[in-house]
C-alpha cells in the first residue's frame, strides 16, 4: 500500500496524510481493472436511483436462488500472471514443431499487415452494421470481400461469409432444398469426413435422407457411381474440389450428372488458395468455401471463415449476411445491409437459416490476405505450393507408395506405408515433425495410408528429412521380412 | 447544430475509394521465397483444370492496403470510442491481454489434428474455460463447439430433440415467448420444431397460466430467455421450471443476458435444463463487426449423454484427450472443435476478474443499467415499470406523437457521439428504445449519453424534422435501403466502375 501512495502522491501532489486516508477506504483486493468506477462513483449512482445498496438492485431474482458465495473459479490475476500461464500452454501445444498437416485447416503465411489492421479497435469493437451511417468501414470491407471471393470462385455472388467450412456446405445443401424443392442429397465420400457429420447432424433433422458415392482408383468420385445414386428426389450433389485426398474432380462431369437430373451442384472447397492455379468450379451452382488458408490463424480449428457464392438468381435463397450498394440522401455511394427478409431477426421461423453472425473480423483477414496478394501473387502462391507438393510426392513415391496418381491434384497427397502411420508418426515428433494424417479413422479401407500436405512454407530439407524417415521405415519392415521369409526356408 | 453536448467533436475523415478503383497492373504488396525445389509446368500437371486468369483481383501495394483499410476503419464506430449501448447485445470492453495471449505461438499456429500428445496446451485450455463455465451457469457439463449464439441454440435444441427421442418420443413443438429474440423461433424451424407463441402478461414476464394451458405432452421445451428482452427478470422462474417438468418438457434458457447474472445467481439452481451462453457478449470476445462469435451450451446431467462429440476427458494418468466414443451423441455441429480462439479470450478475462470481479461486473452492469432508467425516466415512456437488471426498455410513444420513431432518435444519437441503442426490438413494445450500457462505462458517459438523449427530446419538440433528417454530422446521409434490396448491387464489377 505505501507504494500506491508514493506513487500517488509523487504524480498529483497531493498531501500525503490526505492519500492515506483516500486509500484506506479503499481495499486493493477489491479493484478491477476494466470496472471504470471508483466506489464514490457507484454510492452517488445508488444514490441518484434511490436505493440504498446493490442488493435492493437485485431484489427482483428470488431470494433462494441468489448465490450467497463466491464462484469456485481461479482468483484474479494480474496481466502478467495471465500471459504466463497461456505462455505456457503453448508451449505444451507443439510449439516449435513442423508440420505436414493439412485435411481442412492449412498453415500458409500470414502477412503482417493483417493483424496491425483487424486489431484496429474501429474494427475490432464494432458491432454488425445495423446502423450504416455509422458502420461503412465494415460495410464497405464486406462489399470487397464479397466482390473478391465472387471474382476467385468465377460465381456471380457471394454472401458476407459462415461459421465456417462446414457448416456452410451444410446450409448450402439445405439451400439446394429450398431452391429445388426436394429432398434428398447426395455427398461424395471424398467430402471432408467431419463436413460429411456436421451435414449429418443438420440433415437428421431436417429429414434429407444423404447418400455417398465413393471414389475411384483416381481418388476422384466415381461417376458411375453417382449417375446411379442421383434421383428425381436428388436436390444437390455435394462434391469438394481439391478433394479430401487432394484430388482435382472433373466437375464439369459432375455437374453434367446433376443438371441432367435437375439438381444442383455444390462444390466445397476447403483449401482457398488451390484458387490461384486451380480453374475454379464454374458449372457449379453453389460454392461452399473455407477461407481459412487465407490469412487466418490455424488456431486450433477455430474461429475460421465459411462464405457461400452463386448465381444472381439463387440469391434470395442465400442465408446469412450480405453488403449491398446504394446511395445516401445526396447521392453519395454508400453500403448496407440488405435482403434482410431472408434472415431470423424479420422472418423469425419463416427465415432462410437461423443463422445470425457472420465471421466478420476474420472475414477481414481474409480480406486483407486476398488484397496483399491479389490478382498475381494468389498465383505465384498457389504455384509453390503445387511445386513443394510435386517434389514431396516424387520424394515419397521412391520409397513407398503414393495412392491416387490418375488426376491432377493441389497441395495434398496420399501416402501409402508399409508400417502403420501411426508409428512412424510417433517416430517424427521425435524429429520435432508432424507427420501426414493417417486416414484409417476415417478411411478404414485405406488401410496405412496418410494425407501429407505441403504449403510454400514447407521446406525442401523439411520434406528430405520426413521422407528419409518413411525410407527407413519402410526399409526395415522389409529387412523383417525377409528375415522372417528366411527363417521360414531355413 | 441545436443542442449539441460535450461528447462528440467533429474530424476530418479521409474519402477511399472501393480497393479495385485504386488496382494497376504492376503493383503488389507481396513478395514470396525463391523456390528451393524444381519449378514445375503447370498446364503439364494440371492441364485443363489449370486457371490462367484471377478477372478483377486487385494489384496494389502495401501503403495503399494500410491506408486503404485504416481509413474504412475511421468511418466506424466502436467500443474503444464510447458507450455502445446495444441492448441484449453486451457491448463491453474487449481487453487487450485477450488478444495478446490468443496470437501466442504455439496457440495461434495449433493444428486441429496434432497428436494429443502435443495438444495439451489446447486441451487443458478447453478443460478450464469448461469448468468455468459450467461453475457459473450451475449446470452440469457442457460443449464448446457451436460457433455462435444461434449455433449454440440449435445445438441445444437437437439436445433436446435426442433427449426426448431417447423415451421414445421426440414431440412436435416449442414454445417461445413473444419477447424472444428472432433466432429462438428460427432456431427451432431449423431444428425440425413447430413454433407456438407464448405471449406475455401485462408485468412483461412470462405469463404462468397461460403457459400451463399451453403446456402438453407435445411440446418439447420452452425457450426462455432470462433476463428477457425486456431486462425483467423471470420472477416465478422456478415455478415455469416445474410446470414444464411435470408434464416431461425440458427448460431451454437463452443466455443472451448472462451479464445480468454472473456471480449472483445460476441458471442451474433455477431449474433450467439446457442453455447457451454467447461469449462474444458476456466473456469480451470482440464483436469484430459482426462475428466471430462463440455459443457454447451448458446441460444438466441427463443431457450430457447426447452432447456433440467429440468431449474432453481427464485419461487415468492425468493427461487430457478427445473422447469419440459416444454412442448417443447427437453428432458433430461443427467441423474440428469451435472457435478455439474465442474460447482462449473468454478463458483470459474469466481469469482477469475471478469470482469477486465476475461479481463487481455484474453488479456495475445492473447499476448503470437502472441509472440510465433513472435519468430518463419521465422523458421517455417507459412501457413496463417492472424492475430492470442490465437492460431498459423505453419506448418512441412521446416522440411518435411529433412523427418521430425509435429509428430516427437513434440516428440523430450518432450526432451526439453515441452508438445507437437497439431499435423497434422486443417485438413486444411498439417502437422499443433497448438500452444496454453495460459495465464498462463510467459514470461521465453515461451522464453525457442521458444528457444526449434528453436534449433529443428536446430537439423533438421544438423542430421534428431536424431529428427525422439525421444524422447530420456523419460521412454519408442516411442510407436507402429500398433501393439496396430491390435491385441488389451485391458487389464490384468493372463496368460499373467511376
Amino acid at each position: 500500500m505505501s507504494l500506491v501512495v508514493s506513487i500517488l502522491s509523487a504524480s498529483n501532489g497531493f498531501r500525503r496524510s490526505a492519500i492515506e486516508s483516500i486509500v484506506s477506504h479503499i481495499e486493493l483486493e477489491s479493484l478491477m481493472r476494466y470496472l471504470p468506477k471508483s466506489p464514490a462513483d457507484r454510492e452517488a449512482m445508488l444514490k441518484a436511483i434511490g436505493v440504498r445498496s446493490i442488493d435492493d438492485l437485485f431484489e427482483p431474482v428470488p431470494p433462494e436462488f441468489r448465490l450467497k458465495r463466491d464462484l469456485n473459479i481461479p482468483r484474479q490475476m494480474a496481466e502478467s500472471e495471465i500471459v504466463d500461464w497461456f505462455k505456457l500452454r503453448a508451449r505444451e501445444n507443439g510449439d516449435g514443431y513442423t508440420s505436414f498437416l493439412g485435411a481442412g485447416a492449412y498453415l500458409h503465411y500470414r502477412p503482417v499487415v493483417i493483424d496491425a489492421l483487424v486489431q484496429r479497435g474501429e474494427f475490432l469493437t464494432s458491432y454488425t452494421p445495423y446502423q450504416a451511417e455509422f458502420a461503412q468501414g465494415t460495410l464497405q470491407a464486406i462489399f470487397e470481400f464479397q466482390t473478391m471471393v465472387a471474382e476467385l470462385t468465377g460465381m456471380e455472388v457471394a454472401n458476407a461469409s459462415m461459421y465456417d467450412g462446414s457448416t456452410g456446405a451444410a446450409e448450402a445443401v439445405m439451400m439446394a432444398v429450398r431452391i429445388t424443392g426436394r429432398h434428398s442429397a447426395v455427398l461424395a465420400r471424398s467430402l471432408h469426413p467431419e463436413y460429411r457429420e456436421v451435414l449429418g447432424t443438420y440433415a437428421t433433422h431436417q429429414g434429407i435422407p444423404l447418400k455417398t458415392v465413393g471414389f475411384g482408383e483416381s481418388g476422384r468420385i466415381d461417376l458411375r457411381e453417382l449417375q446411379h445414386t442421383v434421383s428425381d428426389d436428388t436436390a444437390c450433389i455435394l462434391i469438394q474440389s481439391p478433394n479430401f485426398f487432394g484430388t482435382i474432380e472433373d466437375v464439369e462431369a459432375i455437374a453434367e450428372i446433376a443438371h441432367q437430373h435437375g439438381a444442383l451442384l455444390i462444390v466445397s472447397i476447403a483449401e482457398a488458395v488451390s484458387l490461384g492455379i486451380v480453374e475454379p468450379p464454374r458449372a457449379a451452382d453453389i460454392i461452399a468455401m473455407e477461407a481459412q488458408s487465407f490469412g487466418v490463424p490455424l488456431g486450433f480449428g477455430g474461429p475460421y471463415c465459411g462464405v457461400l457464392a452463386t448465381k444472381e438468381k439463387f440469391v434470395r435463397q442465400m442465408p446469412g449476411r450480405l453488403a449491398g450498394q446504394t446511395v445516401d440522401k445526396k447521392g453519395k455511394r454508400g453500403f448496407v445491409l440488405t435482403l434482410a427478409t431472408r434472415e431470423q431477426h424479420i422472418r423469425r421461423e419463416k427465415a432462410t437459416s437461423n443463422i445470425c453472425t457472420n465471421q466478420a473480423l476474420v472475414a477481414l483477414m481474409v480480406n486483407i490476405f486476398m488484397t496483399v496478394y491479389g490478382k498475381v501473387g494468389l498465383r505465384e502462391l498457389a504455384k509453390q505450393n503445387l511445386a513443394k507438393t510435386t517434389y514431396a510426392a516424387e520424394q515419397f513415391a521412391k520409397h513407398a507408395k503414393v495412392r491416387f496418381t490418375g488426376a491432377p491434384r493441389f497441395n495434398e497427397f496420399v501416402v501409402e506405408t508399409s508400417e502403420d502411420p501411426y508409428a512412424i508418426n510417433s517416430r517424427l515428433l521425435g524429429h520435432k515433425i508432424v507427420g501426414g494424417l493417417p486416414l484409417k479413422k476415417f478411411y478404414p479401407e485405406l488401410g496405412h495410408a496418410a494425407l501429407w500436405c505441403c504449403t510454400e512454407l514447407t521446406t525442401r530439407s523439411m520434406i528430405d528429412t520426413a521422407v528419409g524417415l518413411v525410407a527407413d521405415s519402410e526399409r526395415a519392415v522389409r529387412s523383417m521380412k525377409e528375415h522372417e521369409e528366411q527363417e521360414v526356408t531355413r | 447544430m441545436k443542442h449539441m453536448t460535450r461528447k462528440a467533436t467533429r474530424h476530418v475523415s479521409q474519402n477511399e475509394g472501393l480497393i479495385f478503383e485504386k488496382s494497376s497492373p504492376g503493383k503488389a504488396a507481396w513478395k514470396l521465397p525463391p523456390l528451393d525445389v524444381p519449378e514445375v509446368d503447370t498446364a503439364k500437371l494440371l492441364g485443363k483444370q489449370e486457371r490462367k486468369d484471377l478477372g478483377n483481383m486487385p494489384e496494389v501495394s502495401e501503403i495503399e492496403i494500410i491506408r486503404h483499410f485504416t481509413r474504412l476503419s475511421t468511418w466506424n464506430y466502436a467500443i474503444d470510442l464510447g458507450m455502445f449501448p446495444l441492448g441484449s447485445c453486451t457491448m463491453k470492453y474487449n481487453p487487450r491481454v485477450n488478444e495478446f495471449v490468443s496470437r501466442v505461438e504455439g496457440l495461434a499456429n495449433g493444428h486441429p489434428y496434432q497428436p494429443e500428445k502435443i495438444s495439451q496446451g489446447a486441451l487443458r485450455i478447453i478443460k478450464t474455460l469448461s469448468d468455468c463455465l459450467i461453475e457459473i451457469t450451475g449446470m452440469d457439463a457442457i460443449t464448446l463447439q457451436p460457433a455462435a449464439g444461434a449455433h449454440g441454440e440449435l445445438t441445444g435444441l437437437l439436445l433436446v430433440r435426442a433427449y426426448h427421442q431417447s423415451t421414445g418420443n421426440a414431440r412436435k413443438k416449442i414454445l417461445i415467448p413473444d419477447s424472444a429474440h428472432g433466432t429462438n423461433p428460427a432456431t427451432a424451424a431449423t431444428a425440425g420444431y413447430a413454433v407456438e407463441n407464448l405471449k406475455s402478461n401485462d408485468r412483461g414476464m412470462v405469463d404462468v397460466s397461460a403457459l400451463a394451458a399451453q403446456m402438453n405432452e407435445d411440446v418439447a421445451a420452452l425457450m426462455v430467455t432470462n433476463p428477457n428482452t425486456l431486462g425483467v427478470f423471470e420472477q416465478e422462474i422456478h415455478q415455469i421450471a416445474e410446470l414444464m417438468h411435470a408434464k416431461g418438457g425440458l427448460l431451454y434458457m437463452d443466455g443472451a443476458n448472462m451479464n445480468a447474472l454472473v456471480g449472483k445467481a445460476r441458471p442451474g439452481d433455477f431449474g433450467v435444463d439446457v442453455m447457451h451462453l454467447n461469449l462474444h457478449k458476456t466473456f469480451s470476445t470482440p464483436h469484430g463487426g459482426g462475428g466471430p462469435g462463440s455459443g457454447p451450451v451448458a446441460v444438466k446431467k441427463i443431457l450430457e449423454p447426447f452432447l456433440p462429440k467429440p468431449v474432453v476427458i481427464t485419461k487415468p494418468d492425468g493427461t487430457l484427450a478427445f473422447e469419440y466414443n459416444r454412442p448417443q451423441s447427437v453428432g458433430r455441429v461443427r467441423a474440428f472443435y469451435g472457435n478455439f480462439g474465442m474460447f482462449i479470450r473468454a478463458l483470459a478475462y474469466i481469469f482477469a476478474n475471478g469470482p469477486d470481479g465476475l461479481r463487481q461486473t455484474t453488479e456495475d452492469a445492473v447499476l448503470n443499467a437502472n441509472y440510465i432508467r433513472k435519468g430518463l425516466e419521465g422523458v421517455y415512456d417507459l412501457p413496463y415499470s417492472t424492475p430492470s437488471m442490465h437492460e431498459v426498455v423505453f419506448s418512441d410513444k412521446v416522440q411518435s406523437k411529433k412523427g418521430v420513431k425509435t429509428m430516427d432518435l437513434a440516428k440523430r444519437l450518432i450526432d451526439y457521439g453515441f452508438h445507437p441503442y437497439t431499435t423497434a426490438f422486443p417485438l413486444i413494445v411498439s417502437g422499443a428504445l433497448m438500452i444496454e450500457p453495460t459495465e464498462s462505462e463510467p459514470k461521465e458517459e453515461l451522464d453525457l449519453f442521458i444528457e444526449a438523449m434528453k436534449s433529443i427530446a428536446e430537439e423533438v419538440e421544438e423542430d421534428p424534422q431536424f431529428v427525422l433528417d439525421a444524422p447530420h454530422n456523419t460521412r454519408i446521409s442516411r442510407l436507402d435501403e429500398t433501393q439496396a434490396a430491390r435491385k441488389p448491387v451485391l458487389r464490384w464489377k468493372p463496368e460499373n466502375a467511376g
